[in-house]
């Protein structure tokens, strides 16, 4: 188990995302402390922690929703730390953000159409997003709010994709949804990865991130706990740095 | 029949305020900005119209385009530097900061313009040529006209939020800003040209006003800013169409208490306001709940 201050293991290839050194504050409050990761292309990798380890104010700060107190964000060995997050939604970093936050007042479509407004070019456009999530043919008219929340987190997914991100946050994925219906959204997951996007994704369910991730990277209170391959931990390891069970925190 | 006539009145002035009322509910439903320089920007519609006609001679129906173009690009300028700097303040800053720009307009008229009333010279023709529904009813083409311009802007800005791209961006960025962003909408864009829009309607609403009526550097806050709220909080916050009717109701109910006593005009419409207020808090066509 590798501490935060000890340097991550560095990736043979160029990263596509690193983050140095990143503190972040809500206020008077230090909701990351110098966290470091680096995301090199192709991987899925995996955040995992507690409620309020920091993993979705971590996320927002790679989108640029929050500015970190210090530390830097690359995208592709450029400084993005001070783009504004529609600018990094155009540099290829786009977000599923917790939640879902669908536009309420538009349709399926247009809620797509949203997302493709500002796209670069790549493989995503609306018809692929639409054979990626077959049910929404028959119901693009439709108010997202008439939508399961299952389906709104698939709109969720195709409103971020349409945009052709090289880096794609997925945060809580999730949240308040059934299993099953868990898994069906996960399935879609290699379909993404081939058409070349790298995806980032916060996770609390750690079996589940287990299974989807080449990388896993752990929070505690805004600390780096566990960092590398999952195939390199026990469980027990896991939920230690998870939980901080015997560890300094 | 004078009843009749007076609500024939009543509806076609109705589109007048509709068109003072429609820029405000959208910066309201957009932006969660309450304008309180809403009449003034009118007013300064108006004079602008009357600037621009004296200076160039040109006719006055030209006068409209060219109105609606500067207050447009006023708007997207007020909009990205003085109101947005007040939002990310706060939306009560807002109402300070749209305040404060009502008196700066308001003086800013008087030291330019004078406090005369000055009007928008169509013609004696057009003023006054009205044609005849029966032997006593009398209607004027100006009113029907501004009603007719009052429901064909209402149509294109329906189509405009409905259909168009900026509609639709327009109407992401004010359900969920952040999530906007997160899509790559520069909401401070959008918002500006949101502000254009509406700017460009309270611009032609001013110059129609200019026609029908004259105007002072205080009509904006006296008059016209009241009947535009009257009229969006009659019709319900957020929709385009309630406006319309929130400014028939009004309009109808001016005329009405005017027929019962001529000092009743005022105090009619604000008792029809006042008892909407009272019974039907969301206005007559609540379509958009407010979250």
């Amino acid at each position: 188990m590798t501490t935060a201050s000890s340097e991550p293991s560095v990736p043979a290839s160029t990263p596509l995302l690193e983050v140095r050194d990143v503190t972040v504050h809500h206020g008077q409050l230090k909701a990351i402390s110098d966290v470091s990761l680096q995301v090199s292309p192709g991987q899925v990798y995996a955040m995992i922690g507690a409620n309020g380890a920091g993993k979705s104010t971590l996320m927002r700060t790679i989108a640029g929703l929050h500015s970190p107190t210090s530390g830097q964000i690359l995208l592709d060995g450029n400084d993005v730390t001070r783009l504004r997050p529609e600018r990094r939604a155009t540099a290829g970093i786009t977000m599923v953000p917790e939640g879902r936050r669908l536009f309420p007042s538009l349709t399926l479509e247009e809620n797509l159409k949203v997302g493709a407004s500002y796209a670069r070019t790549g493989p995503w456009d609306i018809p692929a997003v639409m054979e990626l999530f077959p049910f929404m043919k028959d119901r693009r008219k439709q108010k997202t709010a008439q939508l399961s929340g299952g389906e709104q987190q698939q709109v969720a997914i195709g409103r971020a994709l349409v945009a052709n991100p090289r880096l794609l946050l997925l945060d809580e994925l999730s949240l308040g949804l059934a299993p099953v219906i868990v898994q069906r959204i996960y399935d879609v997951l290699p379909q993404i990865l081939e058409s070349g996007v790298t995806v980032l994704l916060v996770e609390q369910d750690v079996a589940q991130a287990r299974r989807v991730a080449s990388y896993l990277h752990c929070l505690l209170e805004g600390h780096t706990t566990l960092e590398g391959p999952p195939a390199e931990f026990t469980p027990e390891q896991v939920e230690a740095a998870y939980f901080g069970m015997g560890g300094t925190h | 029949m004078v009843w009749v006539s007076d609500i024939i009145q009543g509806i076609l002035v109705g589109g007048l305020y509709a068109l003072f009322a429609c820029g405000l509910s959208l910066l309201f439903g957009v932006m969660k900005v309450v304008n309180l320089a809403h009449g003034d920007l009118a007013v300064v519609g108006a004079y602008i119209g009357i600037g621009v006609i004296a200076v160039t001679h040109m006719p006055f129906l030209w006068s409209i385009p060219v109105v609606c173009l500067l207050m447009a690009v006023l708007g997207y300028v007020l909009q990205r530097s003085l109101i947005q700097s007040a939002l990310n303040r706060g939306e009560l800053t807002t109402l300070i900061v749209t305040f404060g720009l009502s008196i700066v307009i308001e003086n800013g008229l008087q030291q330019f313009f004078t406090a005369n009333t000055r009007g928008i010279g169509v013609g004696s023709s057009l003023l006054t040529a009205s044609f005849k529904l029966n032997s006593q009813i009398q209607i004027g083409w100006l009113p029907v006209i501004i009603f007719v311009a009052a429901v064909i802007v209402l149509l294109v800005l329906q189509y405009f939020l409905s259909a168009s791209k900026y509609g639709r961006l327009i109407r992401a960025v004010a359900d969920d800003r952040e999530a906007a962003l997160l899509s790559g909408v520069n909401a401070r864009h959008v918002f500006g040209v949101a502000a254009a829009v509406a700017f460009a309607t309270v611009g032609l609403a001013g110059v129609a006003y200019g026609m029908a009526s004259t105007v002072t550097p205080f009509t904006g806050t006296q008059t016209i800013l009241l009947f535009a709220f009257a009229a969006v909080v009659i019709g319900g916050l957020g929709s385009l169409w309630g406006t319309l009717l929130g400014g028939i109701v009004l309009g109808v109910a001016q005329e009405v208490g005017a027929q019962i006593n001529i000092s009743y005009e005022q105090l009619a419409g604000y008792v029809i306001f006042l008892a909407v207020l009272v019974l039907r808090p969301q206005g007559l066509t609540a379509r958009r709940s407010q979250s």
